[in-house]
């Protein structure tokens, strides 16, 4: 649905500094109704790579695919008539104050051409939808945030787009607003079938609401993948940023020997535990880790201490690769 | 004081030219000022169409207009007032200074209202698909919308201070009727009624400015 082929941005120099190069070729690829996240620190071109996508930012090479129509050769008249089929949503929700909510629904509606009764009840209806059916002569100064993003996501798909961007959508956003935009945003994608991409510097944003992840670093795509696959790979940057590796506690010095033990649907902590102290009868503690809901399934890094029967774990880690089980020996009291 | 009688309607005259001068000036300056100033936003290398040359051009000239003294200005255009009104005499010929003086003025005011208005709001429409003259038309028009009609009332309070100077080329109004009547014949209590007047217009104009400048913020 949306595909990037070795894209670079490169903004010129001004003034005294010199020239930026913002996205330096990327690739990526979006399936349709899939929900993409592209994380990275700031400053690492995630907001001029989403600019990318429906041209507000003109890639200096490579070439942009939405829909199955190349972007970066149509004249600048169609790529503005194909933006209609991409809804954006902004960190600070860019709504007119000079509107009130159902107007700022209406505004693409006109842009578009459609007829002022139709306009009406298509703003209704959206309203409706994002849960401010009351709000709809609301101005945006008499909102909440997270009100104004569901106004601001009821506008970006008022003209029906098959393509959802979303820039730090939740960035400027409470935590349990965060929670209902992303629900909503979950939510639109799953009933009208939308693709969407969302930017976002929080790893907590991916693990809540993505299918697939891109991370990326000074422009360049450092890591990317399906979250299923991600996160059952035993070490990539992604993983690590998603899942962060357990840190043993104060007792490292304690002695015996460290697993690290990545815990899936499929190799629950139960099964892990089972193997090695039931069938194999090792001493066993948890010496750090965490498993949390993650697109859908369970995942986690158990750092695990064997304190007991160390001279058969070469054998238990074999028993457990064998199952499936990803596990790794690491040297006492230092992980990475 | 028994002239009073006297003068009372020359006074009712005089305000009656000053309305009008500044009304119709007003009106022209509005028209013309508000899409040169749009034209110079639009233009700026930041803007939606750069037009760096251009942009340059329009501000210098617009620099001009606001450098020369008006009393320069009124003898500068005075073949140009010639060309249009017919004759450079007048109520009516002091119009075309009065309007040539204040449309750089509210071009500059609009101008800045305009780039106040957030560029994200503007990204937002040309992310729907705007036209660079929708993004006029639907955004930046509108949202500075009470930042402009602040602009506009200060620019005719600066027309009704010109406009005092229309006395110079015949143009009549308060201002020459204070120099006439006043200054000239040493009668002070006319000055001051005179500047009382104005100073009266001058408040309920800006009053009613800001009035609704307010009435039309939801910010």
């Amino acid at each position: 649905m949306i595909e990037l082929k070795d894209v670079r941005k490169v903004f010129p120099a001004r003034g005294r500094a010199g020239e930026v190069v913002a996205v330096d070729g990327v690739s990526l690829s979006v399936e349709r109704g899939e929900f993409a996240g592209v994380v990275g620190p700031s400053g690492s071109g995630k907001s001029t790579l989403v600019r990318l996508v429906n041209l507000l930012e003109r890639p200096t090479s490579g070439s942009v695919t939405v829909d199955g129509r190349v972007l970066t050769e149509l004249p600048a008249d169609e790529v503005r008539k194909a933006r209609r089929s991409i809804g954006m949503v902004f960190q600070h929700f860019e709504l007119l104050d000079s509107r009130t909510a159902a107007g700022n629904v209406e505004h693409p509606l006109e842009l578009a051409g459609v007829g002022r009764a139709e306009r009406r009840s298509r703003a209704t209806e959206l309203l409706d939808l994002v849960g401010l059916g009351d709000r709809a002569d609301a101005r945006p100064a008499q909102l909440s945030g997270g009100q104004k993003q569901r106004v601001a996501i009821a506008r970006a798909l008022a003209v029906r787009p098959n393509v959802l961007l979303c820039d730090e959508a939740t960035s400027a956003l409470d935590q349990a607003s965060t929670a209902g935009v992303l629900a909503l945003l979950r939510r639109v994608r799953d009933e009208l079938g939308l693709t969407v991409l969302l930017i976002t510097h929080e790893m907590a944003v991916v693990k809540a609401v993505c299918d697939s992840a891109v991370l990326l670093d000074r422009g360049r795509v450092v890591d990317s993948g399906r979250l299923a696959d991600v996160l059952t790979r035993e070490r990539s940057p992604l993983s690590d940023a998603l899942l962060p590796a357990p840190v043993a506690d104060a007792g490292a010095g304690h002695g015996g020997a460290l697993l690290r033990v990545t815990v899936t649907d499929r190799t629950p902590e139960t099964v892990v535990l089972q193997t090695l102290i039931g069938k194999l009868g090792l001493a066993v503690e948890i010496a750090g880790g965490s498993v949390e809901t993650v697109a859908g399934g369970r995942y986690g890094r158990l750092l695990l201490r064997v304190t007991g029967g160390v001279e058969g774990l070469d054998d238990a880690v074999q028993r457990l690769r064998a199952d499936g089980v990803l596990v790794e020996r690491v040297t006492a009291g230092v992980d990475r | 004081m028994s002239d009073w009688n006297r003068i009372y309607p020359q006074l009712l005259d005089a305000t009656g030219e000053t309305l009008y001068m500044v009304g119709i000036a007003a009106l022209l300056t509005v028209l013309l000022g508000i899409p040169l100033g749009v034209l110079l936003t639009v233009t700026a290398p930041a803007g939606l169409a750069p037009r760096p040359l251009l942009n340059r051009l329009l501000g210098l000239v617009v620099n001009l207009g606001r450098a020369l003294p008006f009393i320069i200005l009124l003898v500068l255009v005075a073949p140009v007032t010639r060309g249009i009104v017919g004759t450079t005499i007048g109520s009516t010929a002091a119009i075309v200074p009065l309007t040539i003086g204040a449309i750089p003025f509210l071009a500059r005011l609009v101008e800045t209202s305009l780039r106040e208005v957030a560029g994200g709001k503007v990204e937002a429409a040309l992310s729907m698909g705007a036209r660079r003259r929708d993004v006029v038309r639907t955004v930046l028009l509108p949202e500075a919308l009470p930042s402009l009609v602040a602009g506009v009332t200060v620019t005719v309070v600066a027309l009704i201070s010109y406009s005092a100077m229309a006395g110079a080329v015949g143009g009549g109004g308060l201002g020459d009727f204070a120099i006439r009547f006043g200054y000239q014949q040493f009668r002070t209590d006319i000055t001051l009624a005179t500047v009382v007047l104005l100073l009266v217009v001058v408040q309920a104009l800006q009053w009613a400015g800001d009035r609704w400048a307010r009435s039309l913020s939801h910010a």
